[in-house]
């Protein structure tokens, strides 16, 4: 998993409360068996006018417009900020890999749903979740300024404004040590396979029906 | 100490507790799919990894299974390979499966409680945010990401926070004609997509003893459409008598052992919750949800809402967006919207009681001319051998609904089942998201026997008012 220290990049407001991960990545896009190419398609009922399928090439879809992310000025942007309870419904990872893939390292919110939240962390993604009325604040300011930028630091737990602003967020201690030196944590945790090895050993005593073959 | 039933489930299942808080937790069920599998059997081979215990592990395709006539495999290249990636995954890792051709096959949520594989006490896993079905049975299930399917096939572990405990009671009997998915429209009404974030949920009360075990499973499949982590519903004879002698269930004194231990599957009188929320049953209508989230969600017997009457700018924002998408004008009457399609089967309702329920309303009477497409899709593959011996597909056929083979089908519209642009569905699913099932399509969530009943009307009818006919 890539690591993530700092970033600073260009910012897009997708003001919308409840942005489900049907509408981050459709379920045509799910039939691919492997992690990247979803870029293309992340938002794809919102970002094109006709239907999108697999393996199509996005370059000449009819766009619409209206939609943020086709807007030029927030081209190459990389630090997402969303509404309350962004990425709920299915657990479908693949809407974190559409998000990586498309370019995004970071996503502001008011509040996440929990599976998405613990989703991105698999995949170098930084969820930040800021006050209600903050976020509000920087979507109205990164809507007034072309170019808008912000610059996070996960060691020090800051987004920074243009103007030299310094908000303060929250995340846990274990979450923050794995994306800041982009661990797997597969590994860790088979530095205790003894303990799930004596674990076992004693539940098969306590409940052996748990243990019956599949 | 007074436990929860989630505290009694979890701390059993802990493996260590780490120094920053967090749980490593041991999982006995894995149930796995062919969407969100194939990136963690890849990453397995790429770290030169094993399985650490294959036999807790059973797998079967539901998303992007045809439910046509399926001598002829898939059409579709790309959802073959898909299907075809599992059935190799799980020949190569020495994972049960339950393959395109077998008659076990069906919905993941369907499969694991029918074969007796999802029992009380334990912790089970799918990547699928409808896990949470497997609450019913007073188990910790959860939905989780691809990256988290390959730790467990790798550790047999997930690393968690334990959540916040919350438990919903509803007191009193359940009204007629009102059933566990109405029951979950109408918390997800009342507390919102986010309500339950961060937390387990408890469903208890009079009304949720009295479910089945389908109408339990309804209820914590859409405890996920709430934010839960998970719902679970306590242990009782309904659960015992459920489990009883289902193929992967313990038989004989290991039985005996078990339900002895399951029947101390039941929060403590005194146990402390971090949020309690209490309803009355008989407030319970038959819901409709009229927008494009869960939450957006009425009595059958009321109105599409308007947008001066949401409770802040946020939510009128996201009403207003979902009426210009769902074609809808405020304040119409729920039983003037006509329907286009109706979609019954899914994880949450495609159960034998689910399709019992639609048949008892189709029954002699015959789908409205203005309804193209009505189908029936059972959850399994032994849900419709079930069915058949009732005679419930002859029902369904002769009033004009198509009976199909079992899988996820127009629920998330993967397969070759969904809806066209502008297309409108009573649906026995549980997400109205916009695009859900198929781009355009509109979808309005309702029970079994409300679906039913629109088929017939063509449009949203009371259930209830048939019911007493009969």
């Amino acid at each position: 998993m890539q690591a993530f220290t700092q970033l600073e990049g260009i910012v897009v407001p997708l003001d919308r409360a409840n942005v489900d991960t049907d509408a981050i990545i459709p379920k045509q896009f799910l039939k691919s068996i492997k992690r990247t190419g979803y870029g293309p398609y992340l938002f794809d009922e919102w970002r094109y006018e006709d239907r999108g399928e697999p393996g199509m090439d996005c370059t000449h879809r009819p766009k619409r417009k209206d939609f943020v992310l086709n807007q030029p000025r927030y081209r190459g942007a990389s630090i997402l900020l969303a509404g309350e309870n962004f990425g709920c419904g299915s657990s479908r990872e693949h809407a974190p890999w559409a998000l990586l893939d498309y370019g995004f390292r970071c996503i502001i919110a008011p509040s996440f749903a929990d599976i998405f939240y613990n989703n991105c962390f698999k995949n170098g993604i930084l969820p930040i979740v800021l006050p209600a009325e903050t976020v509000r604040r920087l979507m109205e300011a990164c809507e007034a300024q072309e170019g808008y930028r912000l610059r996070i630091d996960l060691q020090a737990q800051t987004v920074t404004t243009p103007s030299g602003e310094v908000l303060h967020f929250e995340i846990d201690a274990f979450r923050k040590h794995c994306l800041l030196n982009g661990l797997d944590d597969i590994g860790l945790t088979l530095q205790h396979a003894d303990e799930i090895r004596a674990y076992e050993a004693r539940r098969k005593q306590e409940a052996p029906w748990l243990f019956m073959r599949a | 100490m007074a436990k929860t039933l989630f505290d009694k489930v979890w701390d059993q299942h802990v493996v260590r507790e780490n120094d920053d808080g967090s749980t490593l937790l041991y999982i006995d069920r894995h149930l796995v799919h062919e969407v969100t599998s194939p990136q963690a059997f890849e990453g397995l081979r790429l770290a030169g990894r094993k399985p650490w215990r294959p036999a807790a592990a059973v797998a079967t395709p539901d998303h992007n299974v045809p439910t046509v006539d399926r001598s002829r495999g898939i059409a579709d290249p790309v959802s073959r390979q898909q299907v075809e990636a599992l059935d190799a995954n799980c020949r190569e890792f020495g994972i049960l499966e339950f393959g395109m051709q077998d008659e076990r096959q069906g919905i993941v949520h369907v499969v694991g409680p029918e074969q007796g594989l999802t029992l009380p006490g334990m912790t089970v896993v799918c990547g699928d945010s409808h896990t949470s079905t497997h609450g019913a049975f007073g188990a910790i299930a959860m939905g989780i990401g691809t990256s988290e399917v390959e730790h467990v096939l790798a550790t047999q572990c997930l690393i968690q926070k334990k959540p916040k405990l919350m438990r919903i009671t509803i007191d009193g009997p359940l009204p007629l004609g009102v059933t566990g998915k109405d029951m979950a429209l109408f918390i997800i009404g009342r507390i919102g997509t986010a309500g339950g974030t961060g937390h387990a949920i408890e469903f208890a009360g009079e009304a949720v003893r009295a479910l089945s075990m389908e109408g339990r499973m309804s209820l914590c499949n859409m405890a996920i459409e709430a934010g839960a982590r998970c719902g679970m519903v306590a242990v009782d004879e309904v659960t015992l008598d459920y489990v009883r002698n289902r193929p992967f269930a313990p038989k004989g004194e290991l039985w005996d052992a078990a339900e002895r231990a399951w029947r101390a599957l039941y929060s403590d009188p005194d146990a402390h919750f971090d949020r309690e929320l209490r309803f009355d049953a008989a407030e319970i209508e038959p819901q409709v949800s009229w927008g494009t989230s869960p939450e957006m969600v009425v009595p059958v017997t009321g109105r599409v809402p308007a947008p001066e009457e949401a409770a802040n700018e946020v939510q009128a924002a996201s009403w207003r967006r979902a009426l210009e998408y769902m074609d809808l004008k405020p304040h119409t009457p729920i039983t003037e919207i006509q329907v286009d399609k109706v979609f019954i089967g899914s994880c949450t309702n495609g159960r034998i009681e689910d399709l019992r329920a639609a048949a008892h309303v189709v029954r002699g009477r015959h789908v409205a001319e203005n309804v193209r497409l009505a189908m029936a899709v059972p959850g399994s593959g032994l849900v419709k051998r079930q069915a058949e011996a009732e005679g419930l597909d002859k029902v369904f056929i002769e009033a004009g609904f198509e009976w199909r083979e079992p899988g996820c089908s127009m629920c998330l519209a993967m397969n070759a089942d969904r809806l066209e642009p502008g297309e409108r569905c009573a649906s026995t699913s549980n997400r109205n998201f916009e695009g859900r099932q198929g781009m355009g399509g509109r979808t309005h969530l309702v029970s079994p026997a409300m679906a039913a009943a629109a088929a017939i009307a063509g449009h949203f009818v009371d259930v209830r008012n048939w019911q007493e006919e009969q």
